[in-house]
């Protein structure tokens, strides 16, 4: 029944496009009809992707707070020069947009913790998967679970651990230790803003490398086995070197995500408290978006400063990539 | 000192290493699953509950029971102190402090205990008001269609443009195409959260701020999705095309009846990513969509939660209905996920 619905609208699709699509095919001659098929795509493209990349430079030079681009008066690079007026880069008080470089700062840390533990964790866990051991499916599917909820859903199943109340204290004070409130202090909010990102992102790791372990040939293993080289060994010189193009994919994928992470930690602090775990989506959501009047030109700078960063980031692991493949 | 980490394969006898193997994955099941099962136990419990603290494990509805000469059922109190300690009684009435208690086998007496002196008595029972709160005051079913309708629009869309993309890209020679693989490649290095403001623009000029088409059209034309799908298709013999052109086959019966169905497995992979992706969405449509008959589930459950801090009985009802479709797909097509993300690459 459900089998027979499915190939009807296969078929009804099939022949509402058939008519039209060789009437262009007959038009344009049989191979530029590449051309009509690319077309839906290529224009969704240039709308929403290409088009938006160029805009970015003119919402940057431009200041107001209307969106519409002719009400916008032209103010070159002031924006940029607001964002980076500092006296020190590494004490944000001293600058004037003194959020902007809290959130660079959170930003730093943020990716410098989370990417850390993630690849250590990921690293371990994925090891140990990669073992001939029982309820192996289970057990990397329980891992990669979380990545599939929604950040929406993380950050609420987190707070409700979490809050003052949370299960989390009643088991702490069960066992004498003093109560935390957890997420409204800032050194231990952003402590679990870390916690909750890698909890919901680190199985999409541990599966990329242990893919990349299971592509190791055995019989590498099995020679130095024969040479009664001792286990610890064989990770250190075998595992570890040849993981290390997975490796350096997962760094480059996880580092990008990370400078970008925003939804469970907004939904999860909301940033705060105060400004501890404002990142940068944030920092770009806040000002052009949430808070009025809407600084769209500020907004679109920082995050031009932003793809920078994440362009120079990507260019060096690329370039550590070709470094490495240069060496072996 | 890592040497656990790295056991041989085939062995029989079970040894420290996999002790320790089993521990870090027990750890590890806990960690991962225990949050979302304190989630799912909670959403059961009634407000009250929620309220206690220490909270319990398992969700606890008071026992109430039928006495004679009352016609409604009364709750039962255990007495921890006082002349009456020990006993199990029914409540009548509370007058004050004191609360007037009868013995359910003897009902003609009645008996006065102060209420610091007694305990509800309470057994395993699931408080369901709490999901049919959520449907009957919070509109759950307007938030749920507005994130299906959005989902299934869009990944049918991506499904069609992306293979017709990459069915040009695969299978016809034309000048420029390195050039269209190139652009469309590159786009995956510049990270859609860049463009959130000149989109907004784009969107708004285009009269789609509130409407669910805001969200979905800026999400279809995917470089992920082309680029999987036409690494897949050059593996599909271009003489199968060929020899469907020798019987007349129009180009596009060609791509209907001939590549879509072999790109099948390629075009799960997609389909289960862009269900994904739009179903967990939420950033663009905080942007986009402001109105709350618009929202989407994800939008309702963060709104939710900055309005109802003290109602967390609804909140988690929702949260459970919000993560459950994508628990029942997984359970369903967990092979084909993992394995589809272990061999692209993405997510």
């Amino acid at each position: 029944m459900l089998k027979t619905t499915a190939v009807q609208l296969y078929e009804g699709a099939f022949n509402l496009f058939e008519r039209p699509m060789l009437a262009l095919q007959k038009l344009f001659g049989q191979s530029r009809i590449a051309w009509v098929f690319l077309l839906p795509n290529l224009l969704i493209f240039g709308l929403f992707t290409f088009l938006p990349i160029i805009l970015n430079f003119v919402f940057a030079t431009t200041g107001g707070d209307r969106i519409l681009l002719g009400d916008r008066p032209f103010v070159g690079t002031e924006h940029f020069a607001s964002l980076l007026d500092c006296e020190s880069y590494f004490d944000p008080n001293s600058c004037h947009r003194d959020l902007f470089w809290r959130a660079v700062g959170n930003t730093g840390w943020f990716v410098l913790m989370q990417v850390g533990f993630m690849i250590l964790f990921s690293l371990i866990t994925a090891l140990i998967l990669n073992r001939d051991i029982v309820l192996r499916g289970f057990f990397r599917a329980v891992f990669f679970y979380p990545v599939l909820l929604s950040p929406v859903v993380v950050a609420l199943i987190w707070k409700w651990i979490l809050q003052r109340n949370g299960v989390l204290n009643a088991g702490l004070e069960g066992s004498g230790m003093g109560t935390v409130n957890w997420l409204l202090e800032a050194d231990w909010a952003f402590f679990w803003v870390v916690f909750v990102s890698i909890w919901c992102n680190m199985g999409f790791y541990v599966l990329i490398l242990l893919a990349g372990l299971q592509s190791i040939p055995s019989d590498v293993y099995e020679a130095a086995e024969m040479d009664g080289t001792p286990r610890w060994r064989s990770l250190l010189r075998i595992t570890l070197p040849l993981l290390m193009p997975t490796m350096l994919v997962v760094m480059v994928l996880s580092v990008i995500r990370a400078v970008q992470a925003f939804d469970e930690i907004y939904v999860l602090t909301g940033g705060g408290p105060g400004s501890a775990t404002t990142l940068l989506i944030q920092y770009i959501y806040d000002v052009g978006f949430a808070t009025r009047p809407r600084f769209y030109g500020l907004a679109a700078a920082a995050s031009l400063l932003m793809a920078g960063v994440l362009f120079v980031l990507t260019m060096m692991q690329l370039a550590a990539t070709r470094k490495q493949s240069g060496d072996n | 000192m890592f040497g656990w980490l790295l056991g041989r394969r085939g062995r029989n006898a079970f040894d420290l290493t996999d002790w320790m193997s089993f521990g870090f994955l027990g750890l590890g099941v806990i960690l991962m699953l225990g949050p979302v099962l304190w989630l799912v136990l909670s959403s059961f419990k009634t407000e009250a509950g929620l309220q206690e603290y220490p909270p319990k494990f398992l969700p606890l509805a008071p026992i109430e029971v039928q006495v004679d000469g009352y016609d409604q059922p009364l709750q039962m109190f255990t007495v921890t102190s006082g002349e009456h300690a020990g006993r199990e009684l029914a409540q009548v009435r509370r007058i004050g402090l004191n609360a007037q208690m009868v013995d359910p086998a003897n009902p003609s007496e009645r008996l006065n205990v102060a209420i610091g002196d007694r305990e509800p008595l309470r057994e395993f029972g699931i408080a369901s008001e709490n999901y049919s709160g959520v449907f009957e005051r919070f509109n759950f079913m307007l938030y749920f269609w507005n994130s299906t309708f959005i989902t299934v629009v869009a990944t049918v869309l991506t499904v069609l443009f992306n293979s017709m993309a990459a069915f040009a890209l695969a299978k016809y020679k034309f000048t420029g195409r390195n050039a269209v693989f190139v652009l469309i490649i590159a786009t995956l290095m510049i990270p859609p959260t860049i463009t959130l403001v000149p989109l907004f623009l784009v969107i708004s000029e285009m009269g789609m701020v509130n409407s669910h088409w805001g969200v979905i059209w800026p999400a279809i034309a995917t470089p992920t999705g082309v680029f999987l799908l036409r690494q897949y298709m050059l593996t599909i013999p271009d003489d199968l095309l060929d020899a469907a052109r020798m019987d007349n086959a129009s180009e596009w019966k060609v791509y209907w009846k001939i590549v879509l169905p072999l790109s099948a497995p390629a075009l799960a992979v997609l389909i289960i990513f862009s269900v994904m992706w739009r179903w967990n969405e939420f950033l663009w449509p905080l942007i986009v969509l402001n109105r709350s008959e618009v929202f989407t589930l994800q939008l309702a459950l963060n709104s939710f939660q900055g309005e109802l801090q003290t109602n967390w009985s609804s909140l988690l009802a929702m949260t459970v209905l919000t993560l459950l479709p994508i628990t029942i797909v997984f359970a369903f097509l967990q092979k084909y996920i993992t394995q589809g993300i272990a061999q692209s690459g993405v997510k």
